[in-house]
């Protein structure tokens, strides 16, 4: 037991809030301090254990928001009837303590290295660690061509717009609005399905490599179609989130 | 219950093995298809932790933790690589 005990370098540690950015009005971004952090790769992620008073404990993942040499910030969408997410995004104040564990994941990460070009696919707070991938990409100094196609229900539920929205030199970031379109919406409409893949990802013949984060029902669909248009199984990467 | 995927107990897994496992390769032992940790089908508190082949749905592993001891079932499975040899 002993030896296990030791093996592992992923310890819970106390992190302090610095600050909490409203991003919409159900999600909010939380910057953290962190003593004990060696950096991370975007697209990983961190988890957070609560405790209450009588001792239970609730953990849940969140994705890193930021690159490897920025602060680390979780961003957080409220479940109305989550355990953990109403805390996070209405209660946490700047200077409170939080318990986490991190960075966690080697799989679903992108370094420039791995190159691309690169096709993001976002269902709602999927965002959330594709635009690590894109802040670690321009801060990096990247040439690597990128497209991300977010998914979301509203135009008021599209978290990080205005930083998405300056994206230049390389990036091209397009929006599907399922729910609703305001007045004289020039972006797409509806789910993203197999004709709007078709339209917006790049050609299975430059080799892009996919990253495809949202539901688990929204990830199926997208890397089911992404397959169908020749993209090579191991080329799309792809985590879900759901529930509580 | 929804289920997930394998990024999703990255850090139990990194608890129990001491290392990151998302990357790894796993082997169904049902079906004997290959597959990264990261895409398996995972379900929580199901109770304990159930990992499934996305290609036949074959348990792979099981994870019950109780009173800080983690019970570990590999027995679906043929093969889990890291890639780092030792």
């Amino acid at each position: 037991m002993a030896t296990a005990a030791v093996r592992g370098r992923l310890t819970w540690q106390t992190a302090t809030v610095t600050s909490v950015i409203r991003e919409t009005d159900a999600v909010r971004t939380i910057e953290l301090e962190v003593r004990d952090w060696d950096g991370h790769q975007a697209g990983q992620h961190l988890d957070v254990r609560l405790t209450a008073e009588d001792g239970y404990t609730a953990e849940r993942s969140y994705s890193i928001a930021t690159a490897d040499d920025e602060p680390v910030a979780i961003t957080v969408e409220r479940l109305d009837d989550g355990e953990v997410s109403p805390y996070l995004t209405e209660e946490l104040r700047a200077g409170d303590q939080l318990e986490l564990r991190g960075p966690i994941g080697g799989w679903f990460v992108w370094d420039t290295s791995d190159g691309g070009p690169l096709l993001l696919v976002a269902g709602g707070s999927g965002v959330v660690p594709l635009r690590a991938i894109l802040r670690h990409r321009q801060r990096a100094g990247s040439d690597v061509p990128a497209r991300l196609l977010y998914s979301s229900r509203t135009l008021a539920d599209v978290i990080y717009h205005s930083e998405l929205d300056q994206y230049r030199d390389g990036v091209e970031v397009s929006y599907a609005l399922t729910r609703s379109q305001p007045p004289g919406w020039t972006g797409y409409s509806g789910r993203v399905d197999a004709a709007l893949l078709a339209k917006v990802a790049w050609p299975a013949s430059r080799r892009p490599l996919a990253f495809v984060c949202g539901p688990t029902s929204f990830v199926e669909a997208v890397a089911g179609n992404l397959v169908a248009l020749g993209y090579p199984a191991g080329r799309v990467k792809t985590e879900r989130f759901g529930g509580t | 219950m929804v289920a997930l995927d394998g990024n999703a107990i990255g850090g139990l897994l990194f608890e129990v093995f001491g290392t990151d496992m998302t990357a790894a390769q796993t082997i169904c032992a049902t079906c004997g298809a290959a597959a990264v940790v990261a895409e398996t089908v995972v379900y929580l508190r199901a109770p304990g932790t159930v990992v499934r082949c996305r290609t036949c749905g074959s348990v792979l592993m099981i994870i019950a933790q109780i009173r800080g001891m983690s019970c570990v079932d590999l027995g679906g499975m043929t093969a889990l690589d890291t890639g780092q040899g030792g």
